[in-house]
């Protein structure tokens, strides 16, 4: 289990990782990290899986399957718009 | 040791996140990072489905049923899912990027609501801090989920008025407040002595909180438009990273808390970063009316907009030693950024000292333009910053405007009660002449009027972006 202070150190040192990952990126890459970040919360499909399989009555399961398509749609849109804007950057090769 | 495993794979699969987000702040590194981020997400993906599938084969009668039904429900909905998402995202034009992340960023968002209903409903939380972040989560996740729904609307050009009247923020305070004690009610009925009964009233109160949420993202981002809406989307961003650290901790599932918390900080911060470029602060984008005629209207505006033509504008670029070019959204609506290249490489082979200048939010998020002229070949070192650049514009014979607006509104420094006072333009109104590529007389985005396009030394160039460059160029090579 993970829970109390433990909880609170995750928490605090995820919340440092994330600014200082971001704290020298280039104005350039904005959009595209924008974009990285937002299909690397697409990992929500992991929880969103988790409920669906512990789900008990219809009313859940609807919901789950809601969730995982929603989930699912995010990780993998959030992948190919971050990398065709990526492969962008490659080409150009300045 | 199975769950030895999966908490290893979750534990790589965090480091790959954060290795691949840090890899993505160079260009160089930054496919390598999103492939690492995407092998991270593919494992931890596949670890999910082990334990069920391995319990299932010691299960028997209805619960196995039960419970193979859920697992082949999950499948069908990743395969689904992600198809679909993968097909629109290869298909979309780049111009259109920034909406698409709105909406898989929206996607998300609604994902944790999702866990946290499913959650809230098995009366899963047998203590109060599981319980309220569980609640939280969920008010975040749908509060990004229907703000992130109505910023794809608005960028897509489905909802073109921005919903702006008095009393605006009072709904707002009404609706989160009611949000608030809906969501206070749901935290106190924690289901202590473990027996997971829960009562007609508890999921009515569910489904309102739920209701309520939804419509506070839709009444956050309703009055907000203008060049606030790259900062709103990177706001929502940060708001879905956190609901899903926050549904994270309500499954203690470590891949979630760290990736959702990374995102949730990470985003924070850009969109500090881009809020701060425009010289605002976020709590005023929220809150504060934005572009909106409801004093007098600011100055009025002196002289009138004067036309120019393709062969003009060809002809005192083709004699200028230096020309600034400054695209807008414009220039990503009509797609016209290989055909601005094309006219900048005519230019410089003429020896014309051609040069971008890109402001921090042209377009609908920030580096929105470099990733346009990116595609279209353009090289690093003749793309500039605001603040690399603006210095050289007095020495600039011709700054090219294409599609961009509030960027160069002069007003921004004159003006205290312009909306868009205090925020850094580029200072194309000192060049010696100015050509503004425009579609019509309108106003932009912002709807404020641009006094640049009024100056003696400005002149408008009428017309699609890529029609009237195309003419330019075709004027360019007659010379």
């Amino acid at each position: 289990m993970i829970e109390g202070f433990t909880a609170i150190y995750i928490f605090m040192l995820a919340a440092i990782a994330g600014y200082e990952v971001i704290s020298k990126v280039p104005v350039i890459l904005h959009t595209p990290l924008m974009s990285g970040s937002n299909f690397i919360h697409g990992i929500v499909v992991v929880g969103a899986i988790i409920a669906l399989i512990s789900a008990s009555n219809l009313t859940e399961q609807i919901i789950g399957f809601i969730g995982v398509l929603m989930a699912a749609g995010n990780a993998a849109g959030g992948y190919v718009a971050t990398d065709r804007m990526l492969e962008m950057f490659k080409s150009s090769d300045g | 040791m199975l769950s030895t495993t999966i908490q290893i794979v979750y534990f790589i699969a965090a480091i790959l996140f954060i290795l691949g987000l840090k890899a993505m702040s160079s260009p160089v590194t930054a496919r390598k990072g999103m492939i690492w981020a995407g092998v991270g997400m593919l494992i931890a993906t596949f670890v999910t489905f082990l334990p069920d599938t391995l319990r299932l084969i010691d299960l028997e009668g209805e619960r196995a049923s039960l419970l193979a039904t859920n697992i082949s429900l999950a499948v069908i909905a990743v395969v689904i899912g992600s198809w679909i998402a993968y097909v629109s995202a290869k298909k979309v034009a780049m111009t259109d990027m920034p909406q698409m992340v709105a909406l898989y960023n929206g996607l998300g968002g609604g994902a944790a609501a999702c866990i946290a209903a499913i959650a809230l409903l098995q009366g899963h939380a047998t203590n109060t801090v599981t319980q309220v972040l569980a609640v939280l989560g969920a008010l975040i996740g749908a509060v990004a989920f229907s703000g992130s729904i109505i910023a794809f609307a608005k960028l897509q050009g489905l909802i073109w008025k921005s919903w702006q009247f008095k009393g605006v923020q009072i709904i707002n305070l009404v609706v989160f407040v009611v949000s608030l004690l809906l969501a206070i009610y749901l935290s106190s009925q924690v289901h202590t002595d473990g027996s997971h009964e829960i009562s007609a009233t508890y999921t009515l109160a569910i489904i309102a909180f739920f209701v309520v949420a939804l419509i506070f993202g839709i009444t956050i981002a309703m009055p907000i438009g203008g060049a606030d809406m790259p900062v709103v989307i990177s706001l929502f961003n940060a708001l879905t990273g956190l609901a899903v650290g926050l549904e994270g901790f309500v499954l203690q599932n470590a891949a979630m808390m760290i990736a959702g918390t990374v995102v949730g900080s990470a985003g924070s911060l850009l969109t500090k970063l881009m809020a701060d470029a425009m010289n605002r602060k976020v709590g005023a984008i929220l809150f504060k009316k934005f572009g909106v005629a409801d004093g007098e209207p600011a100055g009025e505006v002196k002289g009138s907009m004067k036309a120019t033509d393709a062969t003009d504008t060809a002809i005192n670029m083709a004699y200028a030693s230096k020309v600034i070019i400054i695209p807008g959204y414009g220039m990503a609506v009509a797609q016209a950024q290989h055909k601005v290249w094309e006219l900048a490489e005519l230019l410089r082979q003429r020896d014309v000292d051609v040069r971008f200048a890109i402001h921090p939010v042209a377009g609908r998020m920030p580096g929105h333009m470099n990733v346009l002229l990116a595609e279209a070949g353009v090289p690093y070192d003749l793309i500039e910053d605001l603040e690399d650049i603006n210095a050289e514009f007095s020495t600039t014979d011709i700054a090219l405007v294409i599609g961009a607006n509030d960027v160069v509104n002069p007003i921004a420094r004159t003006d205290p009660s312009s909306p868009i006072f205090g925020m850094p333009i580029l200072s194309a109104d000192e060049a010696r002449n100015t050509v503004v590529v425009k579609r019509g007389k309108g106003k932009g985005f912002s709807g404020i009027e641009n006094h640049l396009f009024y100056a003696d030394n400005t002149r408008m160039l009428y017309g699609d972006a890529k029609d009237a460059i195309n003419q330019v160029i075709q004027s360019l090579k007659e010379l």
